[in-house]
């Protein structure tokens, strides 16, 4: 179906609506009358009513009509070559599509190539058919509206009203999506339930090989999570401990030492941090820290793997360094500028003003930062599948490898050719609902700090 | 100069100008505060009133671009020369500002906080005397004495400015400037704070800025008027509002602009 005609045609008439709506609004009524609405409503409400029942239309007819043809087609295949199955039935389609747009195959039979031709016919037909019903609706919505206008007419409000639907409608479908994602991870999780005891997922033994096949035994194999939330909460950890002091540092300098001129440099260079790809500090922990953490392990004698928690911790923290230190600048910048000079005024130093009055007072903000920081370190994927390994320790040690949620998440479903119900697949999606939950959790205690924060000063 | 002698005088300021940046905000303004009263300092908004209260504990220095020439003393030492250490000066000149500012902290910490910093008491006897006086000082004690643990910020605005005043007295200051302290507060908290500025006065050289006519004749001894950027007349209060030398003086007193 030769679709992207139609659709520039729609919107062609659509915008010729406009010009019809607005002319007669400013022309034919604004003569003698008060207009209700300005000519530029009645402009609007004209192409809208052009367009978005064409625009039904047209979605209803380019989803239905190449069902009609596949299966008109079909039928008309002799008895004896008619599809037996979803499969063949599949593979006749193709072949039919492909005869009919390359013409240099040849056809299984001459039936198939008659088919073809039906096809070709089918859709031809068919284009028509879709231009017709769609423009034919655009025309009519083009008369009906712009005959509509009279002075008295509330094309302003129905205008505000289409918008405010349209605006409405995005937001319902956002949520929706969300609702769905959440609600799929919920269904899956409870099918690997079914087939994994709560008690094994919960256990400390992760090693999710023997599942490979259902015939073998021992075929459950083990799902015990907890070092991978182990290795989740170690690496999160060290992460913080790089991102916290260096970027409630940063903030406070930006916030209270730093020159109007130098904050103008820094802030968007920090900034540009936030926005590096997180492959990129994927790569940059692979090729560079991990060999030269792994150098430093073995040479103070330390059992160093070239994969370890260190390496993909320090890259996290960095990474993570931006989002601490603006939210905690928000926060420090939010405090009055009167906390401030009262303090001085006192003859308190500078920084005792921050130590005493500034952070206290911004703490809440800063402890809201601090845990939308931690959630963001325990989703984080890149750099822990690139750099953390693949071995579930349950160790104390950073210069060895260990794993977290998210990397077994990315191995449970890149692993191997697997089909989709067997439970190592389906562990990804226990997995992720764990992952949800925890983050879901920190972010409603984030917000909730932050919020009571903000409420202190306004 | 002694400092028990009632009639010194406590600050004074020689051709004090004013910059931010490349703009003049103060010009060549020559006053002496004296230890034993109250200083008001009248004038239409915009002429300089807070900016020159700045210049006499410093605080100006955290505002970037303001430069401060002219010579400024405080019992005869020059308090933007090497030897004067801001901190120090800030704890002998204390301040109150237009709109009250405790910190988020209990009616005690905000109290206990400016001794804390200068090392002043260190047992919790003599901090707890210290909050107690200071808050008698500013008349709050009996307002506040079973709530000490409270947040500041709990306090209505005329105690929060009150708790201002408490918290500067508790540095042990020499001179008390104020910004506008009432210019936030009703009528019935404003009367307070003038009948506290009364009682603190001959204790502390007080100095305050205000827009409020009336309040200057009440509370001060001393006015000076400011237009402008300049210090147009200063004298007793009673001189200022009955007797201005000057006319422009007596066009703002009259209220022909202002
Ligand atoms: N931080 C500042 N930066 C630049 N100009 C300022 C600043 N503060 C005050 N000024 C200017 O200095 C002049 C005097 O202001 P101010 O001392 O606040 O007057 P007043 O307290 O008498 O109303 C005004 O013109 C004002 O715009
Ligand atoms: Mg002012």
């Amino acid at each position: 179906m030769q679709i992207w005609p139609v659709i520039f045609a729609l919107v062609l008439l659509s915008l010729v609506g406009f010009a019809v709506g607005q002319w007669r609004a400013t022309v034919v009524l604004s003569r003698n009358e008060y207009l209700h609405s300005r000519p530029g409503h009645h402009g609007w409400y004209t192409a809208l009513i052009t367009f978005l029942p064409a625009l039904v239309i047209l979605i209803a007819v380019s989803f239905y009509l190449p069902h009609t043809i596949d299966a008109a087609t079909l039928e008309n295949l002799p008895h004896n070559e008619q599809p037996v199955d979803a499969l063949s039935r599949q593979v006749a389609l193709n072949e039919i599509q492909s005869l009919s747009q390359h013409s240099g195959i040849l056809p299984s039979s001459p039936a198939m190539a008659e088919a073809a031709k039906n096809y070709e016919v089918r859709l031809r037909q068919a284009t028509l058919w879709l231009a017709i019903s769609v423009l034919g609706t655009a025309i009519i919505g083009l008369v009906v509206s712009s005959s509509q206008i009279t002075t008295q007419f509330k094309a302003r409000s129905i205008v505000e009203a289409i918008f405010m639907g349209g605006l409405s409608l995005s937001s319902v479908i956002a949520i929706l999506i969300t609702v769905g994602i959440v609600l799929s991870l919920l269904f899956e999780s409870i099918r690997f339930f079914e087939k994994v005891p709560l008690l094994n997922f919960l256990g400390t033994s992760w090693s999710t090989q023997m599942a490979i096949r259902s015939d073998q035994v021992g075929s459950v194999g083990s799902f015990g999570a907890l070092p991978l939330i182990y290795g989740t909460a170690f690496i999160s950890l060290i992460a913080m401990l790089v991102a916290v002091p260096i970027g409630l540092m940063s903030a406070i300098y930006l916030t209270q030492y730093a020159s109007l001129k130098m904050r103008r440099i820094l802030k968007p260079v920090l900034e540009i941090l936030a926005g590096v790809p997180t492959v990129v500090y994927g790569v940059f922990a692979v090729i560079t820290i991990a060999p030269a953490i792994r150098a430093w392990g073995q040479s103070m004698g330390i059992d160093a793997t070239s994969d370890s928690a260190l390496a993909a911790g320090l890259v996290m923290g960095v990474m993570i360094i931006p989002f601490m230190s603006s939210m905690s600048d928000d926060a420090l910048t939010a405090v009055p500028q009167s906390m401030r000079d009262g303090s001085l005024a006192l003859g308190a130093t500078p920084s005792e003003t921050i130590r005493k009055v500034l952070l206290p007072a911004a703490l809440p903000g800063i402890a809201g930062s601090f845990l939308l920081a931690i959630s963001r370190a325990i989703g984080e994927t890149m750099i822990v599948v690139m750099a953390a390994g693949q071995a579930a320790n349950l160790t104390i040690n950073p210069f060895k490898s260990v794993t977290t949620v998210t990397v077994q998440i990315v191995a449970a479903l890149t692993g191997g050719d697997e089909t989709f119900d067997s439970p190592r697949t389906l562990v990804a999606f226990a997995l992720g609902l764990l992952l949800f939950i925890i983050t879901l959790l920190l972010n409603i205690i984030a917000l909730r700090v932050v919020k009571k924060y903000r409420e202190a000063y306004d | 100069m002694n400092k028990q002698d009632v009639s010194a005088v406590k600050m004074t300021a020689l051709n004090c100008n004013v910059y931010y940046n490349e703009k003049q905000a103060i010009k060549d303004v020559t006053i002496d505060i004296r230890a034993d009263e109250v200083t008001a300092f009248i004038g239409p908004s915009g002429c300089g009133k807070s900016t020159f209260l700045r210049c006499l504990n410093r605080m100006n220095d955290t505002i970037a671009g303001c430069r401060v020439t002219g010579d400024i003393k405080l019992d005869g030492e020059d308090i933007y020369g090497k030897a004067m250490d801001v901190v120090q000066l800030r704890a002998r000149v204390g301040m109150v500002f237009q709109k009250p500012n405790p910190f988020p902290k209990s009616i005690y910490e905000n109290i206990a906080y400016g001794p804390r910093i200068h090392g002043l008491i260190s047992n919790k006897t003599g901090l707890d005397e210290v909050v107690k006086n200071s808050l008698q000082k500013a008349g709050l004690w009996e307002e506040v004495k079973d709530r000490l643990n409270e947040s500041g910020t709990a306090l209505s605005g005329g105690q929060q400015q009150r708790l201002c005043i408490a918290r500067a007295i508790a540095v042990n200051p020499e001179v008390i400037l104020m910004d506008e302290p009432c210019s936030a507060l009703d009528p019935i908290a404003t009367a307070k704070i003038e009948e506290l500025i009364e009682e603190l006065r001959g204790r502390y050289a007080i100095v305050i800025v205000t827009h409020n006519m009336q309040q200057a004749a009440r509370v001060s001894q001393k006015t000076a008027f400011f237009h402008l950027g300049s210090m147009v007349e200063y004298g007793a209060t009673t001189d200022i509002f009955t007797n201005p030398r000057k006319e422009r003086t007596k066009d703002y007193i009259t209220g022909r602009y202002g």
